[in-house]
């Protein structure tokens, strides 16, 4: 076996050494009668070749580059800078454990100080930590961490939350007796704010809402933030899109940030790994889940960094631990740390920007030919289109264009008939967006394949 | 120097900063392709949403950030490096051949909601998985939703709580022995149970008459490590599982020294009923300085109906899809599917040894910590001579006298070119040195490794002052860990800056 690097001899010796005869007698601690007898039902080695191979037929089978992708909704197909992969791909970074012991491991615990300070600056929090498993995770242990701060054991969710981070919030709500209360949208497409208050009482620990939320509308987060802090709960924002705080105003007035990092150069990959951030006030810091980055020195002034605040962790606290998570999703942060670092201060702002053009294109050239919902409020990347047929269907024939429309949405929001959600970003051509537009016009239009060559 | 230290030797390395420290207005390090639609006016569309600046965001060079990063990273120690002994982290060899598969385009660039008609390479590679990790555990069903060991923990005990639920009663605690690692209780706690510790025995196992006096009906599950966090097999798994069912409990496995068992025998064979795997640990895929990970659970039959939403599924015209239509499900524990790119990784490594290399895989694990075990026996006190599977837990009880702990032990191994050890977990272990090289290591590495400990432990007798003041070979010295939490530092800003930057 190639990964192995020992001779036959080698292991002979060694067996010599401790003074036994085999192997086997190592395993002799296992009882006998458990003992697999037989060989396990998996192919036998392979070569690399033919592993290659072998990947390369599935990766043929999943559509990718080769097709228009107007999907969102939460992983969003945003360029990454070649850089990336350069860096993350270095053995001293993507080979190391976590950082637990510091005077080896600089390289990574600067990486993760420089992480946190650049969601800070994006998102207007004074701290943040070092990453979660995701976005919706994030979300979720940050309505569990306001439970802590304020005392107060329930929480308000708006509608217009992505429905899986809900999904995932719900099901670790439900074991920690936290209800949940589900609260509508607008018109336009906004969180109600009068059910809103309503629905807060004395137990809301927090108010859960998404902006850019799940239908791309951006959320008046100072005036719900008022409401949420007036009856004494905490404001949670959910940061879907993360590409988004180059544009839009940062949710300063909130008290907790759950983020996805995606966007900052994470490869699209069917879902995963991602990367989620949660960042807050300072003074809720005690109270944060997940690892910390902080600066100190060594006994000759020196700067250094170490991994602090630890008796918030499992290691130390257990049963009493601020969140069970332990490894947490460092080189996707590393990957947005080089992205945000490659666009930085007038890059990010100049890429939102070219999203926002792409959005509002598509949004003239769609209005055309369907409705588009939840007019009236701003929009960052993502609107909702509503049609006289069955997305699936208009979606199934454009798929023959080499196009994948918009995300039906009946599955989770029936309340919007034939709606589905379409994303634009810098990657989304001219062509592919009149050619989906004219694909949803009723009248049956000539269908052309559209050329993706120079999209990623 | 040192003659001693035969691994290691000094060079030269580059100084950096913080990247905000070099930055400086109108540097770029990214040109965007030209706008094919219509310009836009940011505060026209967005209104007073609209953003200012972005404050304190870097401005560099392309060739600074490759710079940048490059010089921080060679302030780090890798597996690339050699020998990596953090014991339960299973730092063994990330191939690079997993990097390659999981970045090809129809695998890196898939949308988790883009058809599943246009997805089926990635639901095979899922269904692949599945199957492969199931035939391992010896278990009837599988999710890859969970993104690390501690995620499947979560899901695991879960899904005890669904399953009991649905016969009745959830019960209120969960069982765990004092040996386990704090994602344990921790996980516990936030399924909403109480963690009751079971203590172990003379030889470091679950101690069976504490077990059958504190099993009753208000148990849901016993959280178990097989190996254990000292290295040891539990031998009476079969008695442990036993008495837990008896009382109508489960049996949850924490799967992390799986590469203990891979091939040998089978978790579901010895009686546990769910339990995690990392791939991160056993199947290769790579820690990352941290993550990700990807943390499946296997189950028996029995606790099916209640996976996470979605189950990868054989659909009627023999297609793959996603179900997820599945009233009794613990519902989601994450948005999509897992850590695919993950999953990919580890169905790479599983290909690329088979069955054979699998078996030779833990077979190596196993003897070279075996091996490490001998040569160091007497060098460091053993705290139980039960036989060590794939790690080794040694204390520094030799070594108090000279008042040298094993985290002095630690730091003084970075300077004969290791990364350390475990340093004080588990916690039933005083002053725990734990051990476990994997089976990427050859006899020479080894070799090295044992002559440093050893060499250690002659300094801790002659020498003290030199191991308790390491490590002297690296940029910088010991960090002032209190000073880092009395008065955090957790990001940079333009001003207050006092410290040198160098
Ligand atoms: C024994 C044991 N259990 C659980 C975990 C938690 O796994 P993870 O870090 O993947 O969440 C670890 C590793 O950190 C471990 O060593």
């Amino acid at each position: 076996m190639r990964y192995l690097p020992k001779s036959p001899t080698d292991r002979e010796l060694m067996l010599r050494e401790i003074g036994i005869r085999s192997v086997d007698e190592l395993f002799a601690p296992i009882p006998a009668e458990y003992r697999l007898k037989r060989e396990l039902d998996i192919a036998p080695s392979m070569a690399e070749a033919d592993i290659l191979d072998w990947f390369r037929q599935r990766a043929a089978d999943t559509a990718a580059s080769g097709y228009a992708n107007f999907l969102g909704a939460g992983a969003y197909h945003h360029y990454r800078p070649v850089v990336i992969d350069t860096l993350i791909s270095r053995g001293e970074f993507f080979t190391a454990y976590t950082p637990y012991q510091p005077e080896i491991s600089q390289g990574t615990l600067q990486a993760i100080f420089e992480f946190q300070t650049m969601i800070c600056e994006l998102t207007g929090m004074e701290v943040a930590n070092a990453s979660m498993y995701d976005g919706s995770t994030a979300a979720t242990e940050a309505v569990l961490m306001a439970a802590r701060v304020t005392g107060r054991r329930s929480a308000v969710v708006a509608r217009s939350v992505h429905p899986e981070y809900r999904e995932v919030l719900a099901s670790y709500a439900k074991n920690q007796g936290i209800p949940l209360a589900e609260v509508p949208f607008l018109e336009n497409g906004r969180v109600n704010a009068a059910a809103l208050e309503k629905a807060i009482t004395d137990g809301t620990a927090c108010v859960l809402i998404q902006s850019p939320n799940f239908f791309g509308t951006i959320e008046d987060v100072a005036a719900v933030a008022e409401i949420a802090h007036r009856k004494g709960a905490l404001l949670v924002v959910a940061i879907a899109e993360a590409v988004s705080l180059g544009i839009v105003k940062p949710p300063t007035e909130a008290d907790i940030v759950a983020m996805e990092a995606q966007s900052f150069g994470v490869p699209l990959s069917f879902g995963g790994p991602y990367a989620g951030v949660i960042a807050t006030k300072e003074k809720f810091v005690r109270q944060m889940p997940g690892r910390l980055v902080g600066q100190t020195v060594d006994k000759q002034g020196r700067r250094g960094f170490v991994l602090t605040l630890s008796t918030r962790e499992q290691h130390i606290r257990r049963e009493k631990a601020t969140s069970n998570i332990c490894t947490n999703q460092a080189l996707i942060a590393l990957m947005a740390t080089v992205f945000m670092t490659v666009y930085g201060r007038e890059g990010l702002k100049e890429l939102a920007t070219q999203n926002l053009a792409k959005t509002a294109y598509a949004v003239e050239q769609f209005g055309k030919t369907a409705k588009v919902l939840f007019q009236g409020a701003p929009r960052f990347n993502e609107f909702v289109v509503q049609t006289s047929k069955d997305p699936k269907t208009l979606n199934g024939r454009m798929l023959k264009q080499k196009i994948i429309g918009g995300l039906p949405l009946k599955k989770f929001y029936p309340e919007l008939g034939n709606a589905s959600l379409w994303c634009c970003t810098e990657l989304t051509r001219r062509v592919a967006i009149e050619a989906a537009a004219t694909a949803l016009s009723p009248q049956k239009a000539k269908p052309q394949v559209v050329s993706t060559e120079v999209a990623q | 120097m040192n003659r001693k230290i035969k691994k290691a030797t000094t060079h030269v390395i580059q100084n950096e900063g913080l990247i905000f420290e070099k930055s400086s207005p109108g540097k770029k390090g990214y040109k965007l392709p030209e706008l094919d639609v219509p310009e836009v006016n940011p505060s026209q569309v967005l209104g007073n949403a609209a953003r200012a600046d972005l404050g304190n965001m870097p401005e560099v060079s392309e060739i600074e950030i490759i710079r940048h990063f490059t010089r921080i990273s060679t302030w780090n120690y890798g597996v690339d490096t050699g020998l990596y002994p953090l014991g339960s982290c299973t730092m063994k060899y990330n191939p690079r051949i997993n990097e390659i598969v999981a970045r090809l385009d129809g695998l890196a660039n898939a949308h988790p909601y883009q058809p599943e008609k246009v997805s089926q390479g990635a639901l095979l590679i899922l269904q692949a998985l599945r199957k492969a990790l199931m035939e391992i555990c010896g278990m009837e069903a599988i999710t890859l939703q969970p993104a690390a060991g501690a995620h499947g923990e979560l899901t695991g005990i879960l899904l005890v709580r669904a399953y009991l639920q649905s016969q009745g009663n959830p019960r209120k605690k969960i069982l765990i022995p004092d040996s386990a690692h704090g994602t344990n209780p921790a996980t516990a706690a936030i399924a909403g149970y109480e963690v009751e510790n079971l203590k172990s025995n003379a030889h470091g196992m679950v101690d069976i008459p504490s077990l059958e006096a504190q099993m009753n009906e208000d148990v849901a599950a016993l959280m178990v490590t097989n190996p254990n966090t000292v290295g040891l097999f539990e031998q009476e798994i079969h008695k442990v599982a036993e008495i837990v069912h008896r009382k109508g409990g489960l049996v949850y496995m924490d799967g992390a020294n799986m590469n203990a068992l891979v091939g040998k025998v089978r978790p579901g064979d010895f009686g546990i009923d769910v339990m995690h795997l990392n791939l991160h640990k056993t199947f290769s895929t790579p820690h990352g300085g941290g993550g990700p990970g990807s943390g499946p659970v296997a189950c028996k039959k029995i606790m099916e109906p209640f996976l996470p939403i979605p189950v990868v599924v054989t659909k009627k015209d023999g297609t793959l899809g996603f179900d997820y239509d599945r009233p009794q499900s613990i519902g989601r524990v994450r948005a999509f599917y897992g850590n695919f790119g993950m999953h990919v990784r580890a169905l790479a490594y599983i290909m690329a040894n088979g069955r054979d290399g699998l078996v030779q895989t833990t077979e190596d694990a196993v003897l070279n910590a075996n091996y490490i075990r001998k040569k160091l026996d007497g060098v460091y006190e053993l705290p139980y001579s039960t036989p060590s599977m794939h790690e080794v837990v040694f204390s520094d009880h030799k070594q108090t006298a000279k008042g040298i702990k094993t985290g002095d032990i630690a730091k003084r191994l970075i300077d004969y070119g290791f990364h350390p050890y475990t340093v004080s977990f588990p916690m039933i272990v005083h002053g725990a040195l734990m051990i476990e090289p994997t089976e990427s290591e050859s006899l020479e590495e080894m070799d090295l490794f044992i002559d440093a400990m050893k060499n250690i432990a002659e300094e801790c007798e002659n020498t003290p002052e030199v191991v308790l003041s390491a490590p002297h070979t690296t940029r910088i010295g010991r960090l002032d860990e209190t000073r880092a939490a009395r008065q955090p530092i957790l990001r940079w800003k333009p001003q207050a800056q006092s410290a040198k930057g160098d």
